[in-house]
């Protein structure tokens, strides 16, 4: 396989933004600089930029308590991001949602959820709505091994499966429902395996490896647009912070996270191959690093300073019509 | 004026609004092939085909989360419940979604959805099939909720409902499918959170809605037997409140009674009673007097079932009581 050198640049930008904006939030978090609490897309990076890649504006995403890096991947920007978990009138919900329902319309982003496998039927919907309308769009789900457990997984997939929709879910299996192991809590090793309950297909892959996931992606979502309906995709990864920013993760060793740290890293999975294939030189990449921590850096200094919501917003955007003070 | 059944007056309302509006659909169970269990879906799927009139599995959680994705994705959904009873099984996807999408990401969407539940006790539907759930979503902010007791009032709140921006529960109660009344022809509709007057009176004042509605009215005619006029109240949208209508009733009447099916413990009088307390203790000149079921689940048997119903002699009996 090959790709040009635009596309390349692209992955490794968007997959060094979450890197990037995820380090400053778990510092700046640490330094209690941000209110609530956040949890970090950490080492999962090329799941999410992989499968957008596949995706265009126009497609959608519902997202998890763990959703800085879908949104990021899908497009969002890292200042109102930046401004939302501060809490600040400039983040894209005006400071309503902060760190766990951080949306961004205008690029498919349907909305990170605070509540674990709540955005299936979100996601579930919005490729009905595609498909009533033939507008040739999709829908992805990003959830994790511990949302495979809820009710939710099993109606959403077993309605999007009978009806033939445009959706495709992403399981990114971190290994860690929070704090309990994965295998503790479900019987069987793959989560993709639960695709033959609904006639489906159910494919692993390497959630550290973005162009295995992009690929995996691109037959999913080709599948998806041709009518073929839903597909089940694992992407297995490894959760390599803890479960939010301050996290004792008395769960486990810090030797086991540093050994899959080492291992897979995402980022140095990437850098590596496009370096081999002299598809990129590494100049490339360290601008392109820079570029993003500048941007970072500059969306900091800008969240800090943005005011506040005022208190007469408080109200705001309750409902559409009539709303009540 | 010529006069319809409550289901049939859904069924036009749903008509109308589907054939103005492209984007309005509806899915639920049993709801295409059936017509519903009480028929309040006949004859839609000949009309828009099964692609805009789904039966989907049952599964409320994928119909309520589903709706909502649709609503996300700009089209306007009706979802049905089958049951009020089942929205116990949706409610994340009610209380955490569907109510807080727009407001927790900042007014970016709006959720035009239409949740329809058939409610309240009839012919022995036991515990898990008779609930009068509404007064639990006046605790949500985000949400509408309606509770139309007629069939001029179901077809004008439904297309209301179906037209606003907002989410808007719509209960509907099942002894209510059969009853005929009038309806105007048109576009009729009717506004989400006006109350209507159904009997005028200065005596005292009876706040009511849903199939209450109909007994509070015969009380009124039980207690004009006794030289008291009342004033009915009609509430129809129970959130938001017509604070002012039942307020300005007050002003004339001091006197206020409130009856629902629901339990009483918590429930709408409840939330009416205190606001009057709060804002309008100086209107009264007699205690409020409430009504509502015991505070037990809606019994099997035939004997037990119409121990927790209030009746037009419960309500008659406590404005007596408030008037004396």
């Amino acid at each position: 396989m090959n790709y040009d050198a635009e596309f390349l640049r692209y992955l490794y930008r968007r997959m060094v933004s979450i890197r990037l904006f995820e380090e400053k939030v778990g510092e700046l978090f640490l330094a209690g600089e941000l209110p609530g609490f956040v949890h970090l897309y950490i080492g999962e990076e090329a799941i999410a930029v992989g499968v957008c890649a596949s995706l265009t504006d126009r497609d959608y995403i519902t997202s998890t308590h763990r959703g800085h890096g879908h949104c990021l991947a899908k497009g969002a920007q890292i200042l109102p991001m930046m401004a939302e978990i501060y809490g600040k009138k400039a983040g894209y919900c005006k400071g309503k949602g902060g760190s766990m329902h951080i949306a961004d319309f205008t690029v498919g982003m349907l909305g990170a959820n605070g509540v674990v496998g709540g955005g299936y039927n979100l996601a579930v919907g919005a490729a009905l709505a595609a498909k009533m309308r033939q507008t040739g769009q999709v829908a992805v789900c990003f959830f994790g091994d511990g949302a495979s457990n809820r009710g939710t997984f099993h109606e959403g997939i077993n309605m999007a499966a009978a009806w033939k929709l445009p959706v495709i879910f992403v399981n990114e299996n971190n290994q860690w429902a929070s704090t309990t192991p994965c295998h503790t809590t479900t019987a069987i090793e793959n989560i993709a395996d639960r695709a033959a309950g609904y006639g489906i297909p159910g494919v692993i892959v390497d959630g550290n490896d973005a162009f295995a996931v992009y690929e995996t992606a691109r037959q999913a979502v080709e599948r998806a647009r041709q009518g073929g309906g839903p597909t089940l995709i694992e992407a297995k990864t490894y959760r390599i912070k803890g479960h939010f920013v301050g996290d004792p993760e008395m769960y486990r060793t810090k030797a086991e996270v540093q050994k899959h740290f080492d291992e897979n890293d995402p980022l140095k999975n990437f850098a590596k191959k496009v370096t081999a294939a002299k598809w990129l030189k590494q100049a490339d990449l360290d601008a392109i690093q820079a570029a993003v921590a500048a941007e970072v850096a500059q969306a900091v200094e800008e969240a800090r300073r943005a005011p506040y919501p005022e208190d007469g917003e408080l109200f705001d955007d309750l409902y559409a019509e009539g709303g009540l003070k | 004026m010529r006069k319809i059944t409550f289901s049939e007056a859904t069924l036009e309302a749903m008509t109308e609004e589907m054939q103005r509006d492209d984007r309005v659909f509806v899915m639920g169970e049993d709801i295409a092939r059936q017509g519903g269990i009480f028929g309040q879906f006949k004859g839609l799927p000949q009309k828009f085909g099964t692609g805009r009139v789904l039966d989907t599995p049952i599964s409320e959680t994928a119909i309520a989360g589903a709706g909502v994705g649709a609503a996300l994705a700009g089209l306007r959904p009706v979802v049905d419940m089958h049951f009020a009873d089942f929205i116990t099984v949706c409610m994340d996807e009610v209380v955490n979604q569907m109510a807080k999408i727009r407001y927790m990401f900042g007014g970016q969407c709006t959720i035009p959805l239409v949740l329809r539940a058939p409610d309240g006790i009839i012919r022995s539907a036991a515990a898990q099939h008779s609930q009068s759930l509404e007064s639990w979503f006046l605790h949500v902010p985000g949400l509408k909720v309606v509770i139309p007791s007629n069939p001029a009032d179901a077809k004008g709140l439904l297309k209301a409902a179906i037209r606003s921006d907002d989410p808007v529960l719509y209960f509907e109660h099942k002894a209510l499918f059969p009853m005929k009344g009038p309806v105007p022809g048109g576009d009729h509709v009717v506004p989400i959170g006006k109350a209507s007057i159904s009997r005028a009176g200065q005596d005292v004042t009876i706040v009511s809605y849903s199939a209450m509605a109909h007994r509070a009215l015969e009380a009124a005619d039980k207690l004009a037997g006794q030289g008291i006029e009342a004033e009915v109240i009609d509430l129809r949208t129970i959130s938001p409140l017509d604070k002012e209508t039942i307020f300005t009733s007050l002003a004339k009447t001091h006197r206020l009674v409130i009856a629902h099916e629901a339990v009483k413990t918590g429930g709408v009088g409840a939330e009416i009673a205190a606001l009057v307390a709060e804002e309008a203790l100086d209107l009264l000149d007699a205690p409020v007097a409430r009504l509502g079921a015991p505070y037990v689940p809606v019994p099997f048997s035939p004997s037990l079932e119409k121990l927790v119903k209030i009746t037009a002699d419960d309500i008659a009996g406590a404005a007596l009581a408030i008037c004396k």
